[in-house]
């Protein structure tokens, strides 16, 4: 299974990037599902499913962190897809925090930020960036030629990573990004997360970074149940 | 890499019927109008030109530089794509000062040896703008004709972009015939997505877009020439009627006719 995992601010265009991707490589005979994981509203699982008829669900976090939530329920959403047959699974995250990043060791981090957030965005955010395997840069035909190149200066200087400039609106720039999904590595388990998350109390928060929700104590979830407690 | 010529050749258009124009090619020094109603395509096919589309943009038309295929580095990096897109949403959002902010893109294109390209550019816009533009003040408080002015002087002396794309900048406020002689000085390539016959005029060239496809290349005679001079003197009263409702006046209409008169007898 490739597991895609996007990440980035809210309304920054991840599920529109996602959408022309998952054009482009459902034309291709790739077969893909997708997850998106928010905390209290989300229908992007609608759109997926009625635009393309492909796999496709949502997962609340609500009193979660979403990030937290995504650790919790990833090691099911796998075996979900395997179940459904498909070869890609797409998550996209809430992306509410910027200082956790959700990616996993052996999926495609992908982090999406837009030109217009401003040129030192790439400066203030930890994480979400600095552990991605690629940053996509929406809404380039919203932004100067000088700040698109300073924001792209700034993002390899912050992260080191390789930058995609899209205008996913209009569909310019998606080939080169659906490439890298193509050529994803299938992720292995056992599933571990790329980076601890900040300093914090819960098991996750500690550095316990196994997937799935037999690894952790406290307040936890699997992907169908609701919250519940482990622990003494 | 010099670039001595572009070509754009013919894919399709909305209804899948073949672009009538089979190709276009341009050297540089040429400047190009993109004319058609709106929902024609233009939009449409500068972005082809400016992705370097082989045939994977809905038109599958094909964009050659000096007959080849362009290279893939172009369109990983901004500073080295030879193309710089201004459109109509394009702006600045940066709050630095206008001069921080030219030196920052300077340097990057520069490798830190910015000589005098920051004030050459400066020079440039203000001659675009009614009101000079002020070094100390944020780009953000820019006026909409001074921002347009500066996104091009940016992307023809910081940026040296050897193709320059502007879509629509009759609606900047910018001075149109100032700006195209202004760039005529530069050896590039200029495209313009135009609705603006004296634009279309001075271009050497124009594609006449149609059903989203390339309906027709028609190359600015000597006639045309002579109808841009005369829609050139056309602009001037209107510019004079333009500059005395800005600065507060009542428009007369005994004024009005003497103006229409005495361009009538100067010109047709």
């Amino acid at each position: 299974m490739k597991l895609i995992m996007c990440a980035g601010p809210p309304t920054s265009g991840k599920t529109m990037v996602l959408r022309q991707v998952t054009r482009r490589l459902l034309a291709k005979g790739c077969r893909i599902a997708y997850l998106k994981i928010d905390v209290q509203f989300a229908d992007e699982d609608d759109l997926f499913k009625t635009e393309f008829g492909i796999p496709a669900r949502k997962v609340y976090s609500g009193e979660l962190c979403p990030d937290h939530a995504g650790v919790l329920v990833l090691g099911d959403a796998v075996k979900w897809a395997i179940k459904e047959g498909v070869d890609t699974l797409f998550v996209e995250t809430a992306g509410l925090c910027l200082r956790c990043a959700p990616y996993i060791e052996g999926s495609l981090g992908i982090v999406v930020l837009e030109a217009t957030s401003g040129m030192n965005l790439p400066r203030k955010i930890g994480a979400m960036l600095t552990l991605a395997d690629i940053a996509v840069v929406t809404k380039i035909d919203l932004v100067s030629q000088a700040e698109k190149e300073v924001f792209r200066a700034n993002i390899i200087d912050a992260a080191g990573i390789d930058v995609l400039e899209t205008d996913a609106l209009h569909g310019i720039g998606i080939d080169r990004i659906a490439a890298r999904v193509e050529r994803a590595q299938e992720v292995v388990e056992p599933m571990i997360l790329r980076g601890s998350p900040p300093m914090a109390v819960c098991t996750i928060c500690a550095g316990k970074r196994q997937i799935g929700s037999e690894h952790h104590f406290g307040v936890l979830r699997t992907l169908d149940s609701d919250l519940f407690y482990r622990g003494q | 890499m010099t670039i001595r010529k572009i070509s754009i050749l013919g894919g399709y258009g909305r209804a899948g019927n073949r672009d009538p124009v089979d190709r276009v090619d341009l050297a540089m020094g040429d400047v190009l109008s993109i004319v058609g109603p709106t929902g024609s395509g233009k939009t449409a096919l500068i972005n082809d030109i400016g992705l370097f589309a082989s045939e994977n943009t809905p038109s599958r038309r094909r964009v050659l530089i000096n007959d080849t295929v362009p290279s893939t580095e172009f369109l990983d990096d901004p500073s080295k794509n030879p193309i710089a897109l201004i459109t109509q949403h394009t702006s600045f959002l940066s709050d630095l000062p206008v001069h921080r902010f030219l030196d920052i893109h300077a340097r990057i294109r520069h490798s830190g040896r910015t000589g005098t390209v920051v004030d050459d550019t400066l020079e440039f816009a203000n001659q675009l703008t009614g009101e000079p533009i002020i070094v100390d003040s944020a780009m953000t408080e820019l006026s909409g004709g001074q921002s347009r002015a500066l996104l091009i002087a940016d992307a023809v002396i910081i940026g040296n972009s050897p193709i320059i794309l502007l879509d629509e900048i009759e609606n900047a406020g910018i001075d149109r015939t100032k700006a195209l002689e202004l760039l005529r000085k530069y050896e590039k390539i200029f495209i313009f997505v135009t609705h603006d016959p004296h634009i279309a005029l001075l271009s050497n060239y124009r594609i006449v877009m149609k059903g989203g496809a390339m309906q027709d290349v028609i190359t600015t005679g000597a006639e045309e020439k002579r109808v841009a001079g005369k829609i050139d003197q056309m602009g001037k009263v209107m510019d004079d009627l333009r500059d005395k409702i800005r600065g507060g006046e009542l428009l007369i209409e005994e004024e009005l006719r003497v103006i229409m008169e005495l361009a009538n007898l100067k010109s047709i």
